[in-house]
């Protein structure tokens, strides 16, 4: 394995102590403790308002807990998050190349160095050849690609995704799956993916938080041992299919718990 | 060019054609007199003889048209931008604003003209009083309409408030600038009109509005009706004009633009 396993003892990229959030008299959040590792691919799964996108926005420092401690190791300058979220949040009047190249003109080093990262991203997700077309000249699945790919332009420690792929179709939804694990395999970031499906967790994690709703909290902790890297064929197998089962049963376990 | 283009310009000009005919029907039976409703060939004729003067009495309304629309879309988008950085100066002068909007201009023209004594900046004045607010209004909206998680994407890259007027809140409002300029061409030419008759005889130079109350005046019905023509079309005009800058500006990204082309 060229990288290390979900239980490495190293310092952890993201440590969450105590967290919770409330919205006025609302507890979106309570007694959220997580360490993510370095490298590490962890899915938050969970049905919709169980606070998963709340915890997110924690993580990336876009959203301030009401109380507890975030402790996060990645190199203080920012450009080391990468954020993609559930729409693609491309901006319609630029091109595909100046919106990949957008992190680079706010970190104002949007150098000749800076366009060839950007050339080599936007080649990344595959979509070489597009550089000059505007957002609402591709598919959903394409724009979804270009916000992956101004999110993993800059090399981030730390790559976060609010449920990317919810609004596509399964087809679409299968080939951005394979193709962020080849980008996770290529570029290593530490990936935080939210996501409301069983089986799109297992296929990509290392290891799956289940979280369940009022107040949001993580009511299990799965490692997934399935062997990497992660091909297709895996969809099909026993194993896989048995760690679904499993992914399921907690989910429904833990909903039942939360709602007696 | 597509069927819908050349409907879109057949269709009215086949109305128009037809409402001309009956207007010249029903005028040359029923024997109306000139002075009361003059025939469409009538009004042709007269545009015809007094083409010249008129068009300089137009040139002179233009002016203050143009003049008033670039201060509008200037100062309008100044004031929107301010209102932007600062929502307590938005909340405590936007009423204002309000009320000049409301306030007819034809009550408070004649204030103008006594206060401002070159009468082309009171024209001016009065004709930018009617056209400023549908900008200041449209652009502040499109200023605060940024995609939210854009705004989160911004700050997490550590954009400079600067960095996120010029790449993210000035690209956003451009099409709610556009809109307003669109209304505020079609006002800037009523503002001015209203002004020059408020100002009457008052003008040392006399435009299109003068012309027209002078030719009441006088009976000249067929003149009073070219000029009205020409006042009409001038308006088209600016609308066509204001337009056609609009789909240019926004023709790569926005729906309102760009929809036509992929039919």
């Amino acid at each position: 394995m060229p990288h290390p396993p979900a239980s490495a003892a190293a310092a952890p990229v993201v440590g969450l102590r105590g967290i919770e959030k409330r919205f006025g008299a609302m507890a979106a959040l309570e007694r959220i403790d997580l360490d993510i590792a370095r490298g590490e691919f962890l899915s938050l799964l969970g049905p919709s308002g169980c606070g998963k996108s709340t915890l997110l926005r924690i993580v990336a420092g876009l959203a301030e807990p009401s109380r507890g401690e975030r402790r996060i190791d990645v190199a203080s300058e920012a450009g080391r998050i990468g954020f993609v979220f559930q729409d693609p949040t491309l901006m319609p009047w630029s091109t595909v190349f100046d919106n990949v190249l957008l992190p680079y003109r706010l970190l104002r080093h949007a150098g000749r160095a800076a366009r060839e990262r950007v050339e080599a991203a936007i080649a990344a997700v595959g979509l070489d050849g597009f550089e000059r077309a505007y957002p609402r000249q591709l598919s959903g699945g394409m724009r979804m690609r270009v916000s992956i790919a101004r999110a993993l332009v800059t090399d981030p420690d730390l790559l976060l995704l609010d449920e990317p792929f919810a609004a596509l179709d399964e087809i679409t939804r299968m080939a951005l799956n394979d193709d962020l694990l080849r980008l996770w395999e290529r570029y290593r970031p530490t990936i935080v993916f939210v996501t409301h499906s069983v089986f799109e967790s297992v296929y990509l994690s290392n290891r799956i938080a289940v979280m369940t709703p009022r107040p949001g909290h993580i009511a299990a902790e799965i490692p997934i041992d399935l062997p990497q890297p992660r091909r297709r064929e895996l969809r099909v197998s026993a194993g896989y299919a048995a760690l679904c089962a499993r992914v399921s049963g907690e989910l429904a376990r833990a909903m039942e718990e939360a709602r007696a | 060019m597509s069927r819908t283009r050349l409907s879109r310009v057949a269709a009215p000009l086949a109305i128009g054609l037809v409402f001309l005919l009956l207007w010249q029907a029903v005028v040359t039976i029923e024997r109306i007199a000139p002075y009361i409703l003059p025939t469409p060939l009538r009004v042709a004729q007269s545009l015809w003889m007094d083409g010249p003067s008129l068009l300089s009495s137009l040139l002179v309304t233009l002016k203050v048209t143009l003049a008033a629309l670039a201060a509008a879309a200037f100062f309008g988008g100044a004031i929107a931008l301010l209102f932007s950085r600062s929502r307590l100066l938005e909340l405590s002068l936007f009423p204002y604003a309000v009320i000049l909007q409301v306030t007819p201009i034809v009550a408070i023209a004649p204030l103008i003209i006594i206060w401002v004594r070159q009468p082309f900046l009171a024209l001016l004045v009065c004709a930018w009083i009617v056209a400023f607010f549908p900008i200041v209004s449209n652009t502040t909206l499109g200023l605060n309409s940024a995609d939210r998680n854009l705004i989160a994407l911004f700050r997490l890259y550590g954009a400079s408030p600067g960095q996120t007027l010029y790449y993210l809140r000035l690209p956003t409002a451009l099409p709610y600038f556009l809109a307003g300029l669109r209304i505020s061409g079609g006002l800037s030419l009523i503002g001015a009109v209203v002004a020059e008759f408020v100002a009457g005889t008052g003008g040392t130079q006399t435009g299109l509005a003068f012309r027209i109350l002078e030719a009441g005046y006088r009976l000249a019905i067929p003149r009073l009706f070219a000029a009205l023509f020409l006042l009409s079309l001038t308006g088209i005009l600016i609308y066509l004009a204001l337009d056609l800058l609009s789909r240019f500006l926004l023709r790569h990204w926005h729906e309102s633009a760009a929809g036509e082309e992929e039919e």
